[in-house]
């Protein structure tokens, strides 16, 4: 069994936590290139623009590139043949922590939904744990911003409304909240499992590159589909009209109840901060 | 698609010239708010406590900053999601104000008065946090401190990259501009 220090999980997602805030990544810059290229409104291409800009002094700079540093969002899938000294789960907030304090990065993280009141470290973090075959730790680390999180829909479809129901509950929730989420957007769907099930696929969705494609060719055909149909919408980037609404749908299905469709749909913006680490 | 310089403060003319779609870099002075500020500033207007800073002419830009990076001005400061201001902006019209900063739509109520009180409301694009940010030369907090990234701080802008979202003639960028657009 191999073992992995607490301690090394918190040096580890603190960086990729820093990072992703700093650094938006190769692949969103092309999807911001691509944009550029499709986008046909002025106004939309100004905005695409400036977002190209802002990536740039943010990460020559290392300053966030947007100042709603966001909820952060792990993905633990942890092998059954490693074993942790301490608390993993002490152990990744400890790593936000670090982040969020080192890295100059905002504190948007209350302690309770009612009362109010700032945690003051952005701790603590919403953690999927997964157990998985082999002896490594993988964390994949979201910033995940407020303000598109906001325009995100679940619904339990009926099994009836099939297909067509999924991709008008898709269209239907990106036009209604689609300009308040900082377009151009990352579009995550979950489709299927139960209530909870589809939400966390629909997360895992939209934490990924847009051009991720679903491994099986129906839904991956979907994913493009969905995109083209989103980007008739005509919100365009940051809703002032234009042709390029979403840079990308991304689709993960599970299994469900023979009376169920759930679907969700967790909207993402440009800013889609998303790091991995493997120890 | 006109493109327009402006400096604060602003005055009705300022302001009637204005169309959805228009391009603006604003310089002057501006000053940040957003929820809980706004709760606290039309509170304290309620009590008849006046306004921590001169409403007349005024631009308030919904922004919290991340925090300030030695030797840096702010932290990056991107714009915040307008309608959540939506219950306090007419207030701060009624007595002068004469812009708003943000992103996203604005409910009929807030279009109305901007209609009635000769206000803009300018978008500045979110996510675009760290190139604003450059734009701000100067910032100081000048009233509740205590609100962290909330508090109303001063800013001296320069060149502030803005787009004509709403107009005081009804004009709503985010409906016609989609409208152009929209494939059905
Ligand atoms: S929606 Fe995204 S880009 Fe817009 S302000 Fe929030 S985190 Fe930033």
């Amino acid at each position: 069994m191999r073992t992995v220090k607490a301690e090394e999980v918190t040096e580890a997602l603190a960086k990729v936590a820093v990072n992703a805030n700093y650094d938006i990544g190769p692949e969103m810059l092309r999807a911001f290139d691509e944009a550029l290229a499709a986008e046909k409104s002025e106004a939309g291409r100004e905005v695409i623009r400036q977002i190209q800009k802002n990536a740039r002094i943010a990460r020559e700079e290392c300053v966030p590139y947007c100042q709603d540093t966001g909820f952060a969002v792990v993905f633990a899938e942890v092998g059954q043949d490693v074993h942790v000294e301490g608390n993993l789960t002490d152990a990744i907030n400890a790593g936000i922590r670090k982040a969020y304090s080192d890295g100059y990065l905002r504190k948007s993280i209350l302690n309770d939904p009612i009362q109010r009141k700032n945690t003051g470290d952005n701790t603590p973090a919403v953690i999927h744990y997964e157990v998985v075959p082999g002896d490594k730790i993988r964390l994949t680390f979201g910033a995940k911003g407020g303000g598109s999180e906001n325009m995100s829909k679940q619904a339990m479809l009926k099994p009836a409304d099939g297909l067509e129901g999924v991709k008008k509950f898709v269209l239907e929730t990106v036009s209604a909240g689609g300009a308040n989420a900082c377009p151009p957007l990352v579009i995550g769907v979950g489709l299927g499992g139960t209530f909870e099930k589809s939400c966390i696929l629909s997360k895992k969705a939209a934490m990924r590159s847009p051009f991720h494609r679903n491994p099986d060719p129906f839904y991956a055909a979907l994913e493009d589909e969905l995109k083209e149909s989103l980007n008739k919408l005509g919100i365009g980037p940051m809703g002032y009209g234009g042709t390029v609404t979403v840079l990308g749908v991304n689709i993960e299905v599970h299994p469900c109840h023979l009376v169920a469709l759930p679907v969700a749909v967790n909207v993402n913006c440009h800013a889609d901060r998303h790091g991995e680490v493997e120890l | 698609m006109a493109e327009y310089i402006l400096k604060t403060p602003l005055t009705d003319a300022d302001v009637q010239k204005l169309r959805i779609g228009d391009s603006v870099r604003l310089s002057g002075t501006i000053y940040t708010a957003r929820d809980a500020a706004h709760k606290r500033m039309v509170e304290g207007l309620d009590k008849g406590q006046p306004l921590p800073f001169d409403i007349k002419g005024s631009l308030v830009y919904y922004v919290g900053p991340s925090p300030t990076k030695p030797g840096n001005v702010i932290g990056s400061a991107g714009p915040t999601t307008a309608y959540r201001m939506d219950p306090y902006a007419p207030r701060l019209m009624e007595i002068g104000m004469k812009g708003m900063i943000a992103k996203g739509k604005r409910n009929d109520a807030v279009k109305e008065a901007m209609a009635r009180h000769k206000v803009v409301y300018l978008g500045a694009t979110g996510g675009a946090a760290a190139l604003i940010a450059k734009c701000i030369k100067k910032c100081d907090i000048i009233a509740y401190e205590d609100l962290g990234p909330e508090a109303v701080r001063r800013l001296e802008v320069e060149d502030m990259p803005l787009v004509v979202v709403t107009d005081c003639h009804g004009g709503d960028l985010y409906i016609e501009g989609r409208k152009q657009y929209e494939v059905r």
